[in-house]
């Protein structure tokens, strides 16, 4: 039993080291489905946000509408919707079949993040934009934004790690990012725990690289903070 | 008429089936400072916030400078410029510094030099006693010193017409006397005002006129004096000897 214990680790070790080229590359696909996805998901969710506060009921309907089919239905069946959907009417990589699905996604549950954000911010702050006489879309822009989206960046960070997380679904349409490369491993050698639990590593490592940037982000936007 | 600033003919004002403007008539002349004092809920701030358009008034006219604004029609942001507003609770922008404060609209809604409008930021924060705080953030200051910012703000935009919507309410008693000073040099260089307030030393020292309101309505309007020692309706001295 103890020996198993060890041996299990020392080959752990071994794999984890033999593989390093491996993995990185796989790490830059990973980083690069989350990148990509999560800055178009900030726009989407933005537009959504600013849709749903426009007091205008059509668009309250369109982005109310696109945040419950988003929310109501699982990521993988959005996913595979995505790849089969896009790749019937255009020629698109799985790769960013992916990332779209993944910011479509995301958008959603980013579009909630700053509608919150947005209506804290005390309504005096439009007010005195509005009665130096800025225009309701610059007192937006120059006061209301930057106020929100500091207060948007825990949840925001929070909504990041899942979509790093969730991007390894692209597995099950062929983009080698880490989980496919673990699972690819695991089928070669029959050991899939000591795979997965290499895939394990490198989650960690981008998770904690990803809160260590939001955390700079929060410190450098948190001038004025009471 | 050509030296009325603002002219209001019967306004209304509701908030839902609430009736809180009854057929308001006021006027304030050039270099005028008039006071609004009352109970709370008698109006008088929702009156203040209609002469800038915050609240936009559901009948009557309103004349600033002898011209009929329409809120429909007229660019209300053009309008806003000439007439500076001061909050209860300041409304400082919290993620700007005292000067950025001070130049945000400046330079975003008048296009001035950013150097030009730093200068003319600064001057006007030591005219308010805050030069030295320019590079500090609002959360930095005392009450009184924001609200001294936040005059100084509204300044920046060079207003006709300075509206002040109970600007010491929100401060330690301590502070109220620093915020008053400024506001008395201003009146002093021949600001046109109007401020609702409950400081009856203020209004006493500084008003032209005093207009008391009581339910939506105007019940008396005068000189300090007569108002505070010589009121002739019942509701203007039931009000008075419950406050003095």
């Amino acid at each position: 039993m103890y020996l198993n214990f060890i041996s299990f680790w020392a080959n752990f070790w071994d794999a984890l080291v033999s593989s390093k080229g491996l993995f990185i590359e796989a790490s830059q696909v990973t980083l690069a489905l989350t990148a990509v996805s999560i800055v178009i998901a900030i726009f989407i969710g933005l537009f959504f946000a600013l849709m749903k506060l426009s007091n205008i009921k059509p668009l309250e309907w369109i982005a109310n509408a696109y945040i419950y089919i988003v929310r109501g239905t699982p990521l993988i069946v959005q996913i595979f919707v995505f790849y089969y959907g896009l790749t019937e009417v255009w020629m698109i990589s799985g790769f960013w079949s992916v990332s779209l699905g993944l910011a479509f996604h995301n958008g959603a549950y980013i579009a909630e993040i700053f509608r919150g954000s947005i209506q804290s911010i005390g309504k005096g702050q439009m007010e005195a934009g509005r009665s130096l006489g800025m225009s309701h879309s610059l007192t937006m822009r120059r006061i209301i934004l930057p106020q929100a989206f500091r207060r948007a960046l825990p949840p925001l960070g929070n909504q990041f790690i899942i979509g790093l997380k969730d991007s390894s679904l692209a597995a099950f349409i062929g983009v080698s990012e880490i989980f496919a490369v673990a699972t690819t491993q695991g089928a070669n050698t029959f050991d899939y725990m000591t795979w997965l639990l290499v895939s394990a590593v490198y989650y960690l490592i981008l998770v904690f690289i990803l809160t260590m940037v939001v955390g700079l982000i929060e410190k450098k936007m948190a001038a004025g903070d009471e | 008429m050509s030296n009325n600033m603002i002219q209001v003919n019967q306004l209304h004002k509701y908030f839902g089936d609430l009736h809180v403007l009854k057929g308001i008539d006021f006027t304030v002349e050039e270099k005028e400072v008039v006071v609004l004092i009352g109970a709370s809920g008698s109006g008088k701030s929702t009156l203040l916030r209609c002469l800038n358009f915050l609240e936009m008034k559901n009948d009557g006219d309103i004349f600033i400078q002898g011209k009929e604004v329409n809120p429909k029609k007229d660019n209300l942001n053009e309008f806003r410029q000439k007439v500076g507003m001061v909050f209860q609770h300041f409304n400082l922008f919290p993620h700007k510094t005292v000067l950025q404060n001070v130049i945000e609209a400046p330079t975003q809604v008048k296009r001035v030099p950013k150097a030009q409008a730093k200068k003319e930021g600064k001057e006007l924060l030591e005219k308010v006693g805050l030069g030295s705080k320019a590079d500090d953030y609002p959360s930095k200051l005392s009450g009184g010193q924001k609200q001294r910012v936040a005059i100084a703000r509204a300044l920046a935009m060079k207003p006709e017409i300075m509206l002040f919507d109970e600007p010491t309410s929100a401060l330690d008693p301590e502070l109220v006397g620093e915020v008053l000073q400024t506001m008395k040099d201003l009146a002093q260089e021949g600001m046109t005002m109007v401020v609702v307030t409950h400081e009856m030393g203020f209004a006493r020292e500084v008003a032209d006129r005093v207009v008391y309101m009581h339910d939506g309505k105007i019940v008396e309007t005068g000189a300090p004096k007569d108002i505070f020692e010589n009121p002739q309706e019942e509701r203007t001295q039931a009000f008075l000897s419950s406050i003095l």
